[in-house]
């Protein structure tokens, strides 16, 4: 039972939160903190005491017995690094928002912590519809984050954000009750169980169908193009903390169920739909990258550069190759830790200037170095500079992607050099020149520092050497591969 | 009636032995706390006995009434939301001393005791005094607080359009009995009896009518429009009764119909109802989006419940069965429970109840547990986990899934995604900040009867979303009767797996 707490000690850090605030407006904080902390500990337990193999930890409970549905927990290399990840991003969201969020503290974190337990629970689920319901479950508390302590126009934001996933996540069930209907009318058992489901898709006549919803709702939280347009709105309107777990977790949940379960549970009707998702993916990547480039609004601006990165993801996917995927990996942590970054930055920035609109920026390297700095680096990161984690991720994901689909790795390399363009742009135009104004304003603080200082040696990390990160992820990325990629995976290697 | 007949109909006995206690009580002493009090203890004894009938079940009672574990489940589902709408009604009328208010309590034990005759008719004359008991007193639920103007308008709009439907179920009995000459469910379907190929014309006309009739008990579409004015003009509490027992126990009834007759079997009913459901789901949402004043959101929100329980339904087996009551029973807690806050809410003296969106305002910063109560209850109407909302919607997915319902399904996804906007409208005024103007809220707490009920509801709600398995066994345990009607037989088979 050790993985359910997984999901348990962030939502009961929640409930505990929120009356909280009544010993004191920074209670709530310090017990997300301890929550957050507690969970660290355990996973790092749970990964040290792992039973060798690919599935390191399982749970399995019978749930709703009438229907074969069971809690089944399984944790592999790819959920732990997964998992990491949204530890680390939620522990920084905490620090974050602790000047920002001073309105209806408590609740806040509540939300924040409930939001981490679902993603925590889709990043662990093998029932299916366990998947769903912790799917669904993460939106919620999401909503309410953008709803209430968002920005100028959050209420749309929001609701725009909570329609799009919750109907495609009604696409997805649909989806996942053909399946187990498939496997009934095959095997004559009633389950939603992942590893009873695996081979069940190749005998359906309907599995391209059955793989088609599962994608959409996928692809609407990757985001892919065309789906992407609730997402520049919830990023830019969201809080701080809201938008680093957007971007950096968030998202990061349709990259997994497209590696988890497109891939695996249907590997004939995704080879087939291959070339066009990796299509959307090329067209996602040059898209988010001239978007970016057009806005005004920071957050706008990095908003879309994660439809870009995103587009990286998606090519890599589906490109199938043990390169691609591991560039994947490598580049759904490095997109977590810059974008979140930069949403910190941002965020940061707009604490002090209350504005996020570059055209009345400027100069900001006189005023606040450090900060500047920072915004910088992480700016350089995301166009992908070597020695940072987001090169490594690109690089591999094209490596990967080029003995696959030579045409669409080529538009997708244009990629890398618009990304420079939005990120140069970003710098010159905020961050250099002269100062507009006279303005004394504060640097960053001690808390800031240090969650910028973590962040810089985290992508740095993954930028000189990510091998860590590739033989944790490897042993379950190896069953994911679709036949399509299987005749060139023994060649390739890690670097 | 002889035997053990009394002991299966014993919950019937206690409900009827109430209605006459509460009736002598006004005659001694008119006392609103021991009109409510024997009320609720009617309720609370005839809930208690249900096991005890269920130990002689299936036990036909006349030829009217079946007492079998699917009678008794829904009974129970009606009794104890009859209960929670007694408890919100004492809350409700407590304050409001300007008028009597002791036959009240009669009229809601006439009414459940009429929604209780539904779900255990065999027999379409059975069927019909029940539904005409059930009318006749929520008649005079509706009109209740008679010097209002709203809820007088809404009375009599109920009684014509009642009396409407009830003419058009009428002629469709007849009808069916020209053909049968019996008015007994299980010989009156389409391959009731006689050889292929005769024609079922008259069944088919009368079949038409009785659904008319019924679809307008479950306002579904195009049967739909009195709803929303009724909804708004009855008090808060009678809302609740109305949406959750009267719906609960027709439709239950038409499931129990449809199994027994056969009726799944004729494709143009089939048809014509996915259309009906098709229809429910879309204009009851699209309208909703319209409305600025919670009850009518509810109302039209309803409306498209109704027609995912359709969907549901639809699918015909003995997972349709499961999703179906599964599905009602989310219902009636989530409906309750939205009507509760709003009764709650209201205050007395007040021309209207609280049920524009304004009223919401902020809720979630002066009235907490009542907010939380109200936005579970909305996100399990938008179907959302950790709710039974979720797992109600799940099942009836599944069920349509199962049949390969596509036009339904689609509908159902589509009208899921409509839904949550005016779901999420309501949500987010009572999370914004309140206007900064506004006078502060009087602090009154919430009654202590009210909110017990509220909070049990939300147990019951979240609850049975996290762990539904044994709700899901009762369930099963009352379909048996049902699944094993002759008709039901074939599609039982091509039920679950296990």
């Amino acid at each position: 039972m050790l993985l359910a707490w997984l999901i348990f000690i962030p939502a009961l850090g929640g409930f505990l939160a929120w009356p909280g605030e009544r010993l004191g407006r920074d209670m709530p904080r310090w017990i997300a903190l301890a929550a957050l902390a507690a969970e660290l500990a355990l996973l790092i337990a749970i990964w040290a005491g792992g039973q060798g193999g690919t599935w390191l930890a399982e749970t399995d409970r019978p749930w709703i017995p009438q229907l074969g549905i069971a809690f089944r927990l399984d944790l592999d290399g790819l959920s732990l690094v997964l998992i990491l990840l949204t530890i680390g991003l939620g522990i920084l969201a905490v620090a974050v928002s602790w000047n920002e969020i001073t309105e209806r503290v408590g609740f806040f974190h509540l939300n924040l912590l409930l939001t981490l337990a679902g993603v925590i629970g889709v990043f662990l689920a093998l029932d299916l519809f366990l998947f769903f319901f912790l799917w669904e479950v993460m939106l919620v508390p999401m909503y309410f984050i953008i709803a209430v302590w968002g920005h100028e126009r959050r209420v749309y934001a929001a609701i725009k954000f909570f329609i799009f996933t919750q109907g495609s996540g009604l696409l997805m069930l649909v989806a996942i009750l053909a399946l187990a209907f498939a496997h009934r009318a095959a095997s004559g058992t009633f389950t939603f169980d992942y590893f009873a489901l695996l081979g069940t898709a190749r005998h359906s006549a309907i599995g391209f169908w059955i793989m088609l919803g599962f994608f959409i709702a996928f692809a609407v939280k990757l985001p892919a193009f065309p789906l992407h347009s609730w997402l520049p709105d919830a990023h830019t309107e969201a809080p701080t903390a809201g938008s680093v777990i957007l971007a950096g977790v968030l998202l990061k949940t349709g990259a997994y169920g497209m590696l988890r379960f497109v891939l695996p549970l249907f590997p004939e009707a995704a080879a087939q739909f291959a070339p066009l998702a990796m299509l959307l993916g090329a067209i996602g990547v040059l898209y988010g990258a001239v978007l970016a480039f057009a806005q005004d609004d920071m957050k706008r601006l990095v908003a879309y550069s994660s439809v870009s990165h995103m587009g990286f993801v998606l090519l890599g996917i589906f490109a199938g190759t043990a390169l691609a995927l591991q560039g994947v990996v490598v580049e759904m942590i490095a997109h977590g830790i810059s974008t979140g970054a930069l949403f910190i930055v941002v965020g940061l920035l707009q604490d002090r200037l209350h504005t996020r609109d570059m055209r009345l920026l400027g100069g900001l390297f006189a005023k606040v170095p450090m900060l500047s700095a920072a915004g910088m680096v992480f700016a350089i990161a995301s166009l992908g500079l070597p020695g940072l984690g987001n090169f490594v991720g690109e690089f591999l994901i094209l490596l990967g992607s080029w003995e696959v689909n030579l045409p669409l790795t080529i538009v997708a390399a244009l990629g890398l050099i618009t990304a420079v363009i939005y990120a140069l742009v970003f710098v010159q135009r905020a961050l250099h020149g002269e100062p507009r104004d006279a303005a004394i304003l504060p640097d960053l603080g001690r808390r800031e520092t240090a969650v910028i200082a973590v962040l810089m040696a985290a992508i740095l990390w993954l930028g000189v050497y990510p091998q860590p990160l590739f033989d944790t992820a490897a042993p379950g990325l190896a069953d994911l591969r679709h036949p399509q990629a299987v005749h060139a995976a023994p060649a390739a290697r890690a670097p | 009636m002889s035997g053990v007949d009394p002991i299966a109909l014993l919950p019937y006995l206690v409900l009827a032995a109430a209605i006459v206690a509460a009736l002598l009580a006004i005659a001694v002493r008119r006392d609103h706390r021991l009109s409510a009090g024997l009320c609720a203890v009617g309720l609370v004894v005839a809930w208690a006995t249900i096991p005890v009938a269920a130990l002689h079940t299936p036990r036909q009672v006349t030829p009217l009434f079946v007492i079998d574990s699917y009678a008794l489940f829904y009974l129970g589902l009606v009794v104890a939301s009859a209960l929670a709408v007694a408890l919100l009604s004492y809350a409700y009328f407590a304050a409001r001393n300007d008028e009597p208010r002791e036959e009240y309590y009669v009229l809601l034990l006439l009414a459940t005791l009429g929604a209780g005759a539904i779900v255990a008719s065999t027999h379409f004359a059975g069927f019909f005094l029940g539904l005409e008991t059930l009318s006749i007193s929520l008649l005079g639920l509706i009109a209740y607080p008679r010097r209002g103007e709203r809820p007088l308008e809404a009375g009599i709009k109920y009684l014509i359009l009642s009396g409407v439907s009830s003419a058009f179920l009428v002629f469709g009995i007849a009808l069916v009995y020209t053909q049968f000459g019996t008015m007994v469910f299980a010989a009156t379907g389409p391959f009731a009896g006689h050889p292929a190929g005769l024609s079922d014309l008259y069944w088919l006309a009368g079949l038409a009518m009785i659904l008319t009739g019924i679809g307008f008990k479950l306002s579904l579409v195009p049967f739909h429009l009195w709803a929303p004015d009724i909804y708004e003009g009855a008090p808060a509490p009678v809302t609740a009764f109305v949406a959750v027992v009267s719906k609960s126990a027709v439709f239950a009834l038409l499931l129990r119909y449809f199994l027994a007759a056969g009726a799944f079997n004729a494709p143009s009913v089939t048809l014509v109802l996915s259309i009906i459901a098709v229809l429910s789901i879309l204009v009851g949402n699209l309208l909703a989006l319209l409305q600025d004043n919670v009850k009518r959101i509810l109302a039209y929100s309803s409306i498209a419940h109704l027609g995912y329980l359709l969907v549901a339904f639809l699918a015909g087996g003995a997972l349709a069965i499961l999703a179906v009551s599964i599905y009602l029973v989310a219902y009636a807690i989530t409906t309750l429970g939205a009507f509760g806050v709003v009764a709650l809410l209201s205050r007395p003296g007040a021309a209207r109840d609280a049920d524009r969106i304004a009223d919401y305002r902020g809720l979630l910063w002066t009235r907490r547990w009542l907010a939380v109560t109200f936005i579970i209850m909305l996100l399990s109407l938008a179907g959302i986990p950790v709710t039974l909302g979720f797992i109600a919607k799940f099942f009836a997915v599944t069920s349509g899934v199962g049949a390969s319902l596509l036009a339904p399904l689609g509908a159902l996804v589509l009208g899921s995604v409509i839904g949550l906007y005016y779901y999420l409208r309501v949500i987010v005024a009572m999370v914004l900040p309140l206007p900064e103007a506004a006078e502060p809220p009087p602090r009154a707490a919430a009654p202590v009867l009210g909110g017990a009920v509220m909070a049990a509801l939300l147990l019951l709600l979240i609850g049975f979303g996290l762990y539904p398995a044994p709700l899901l066994s009762i369930i099963r345990g009352s379909a048996v009767t049902l699944a094993a009607a002759p008709h039901a037989a074939a599609r039982v088979a091509v039920g679950l797996g296990r």
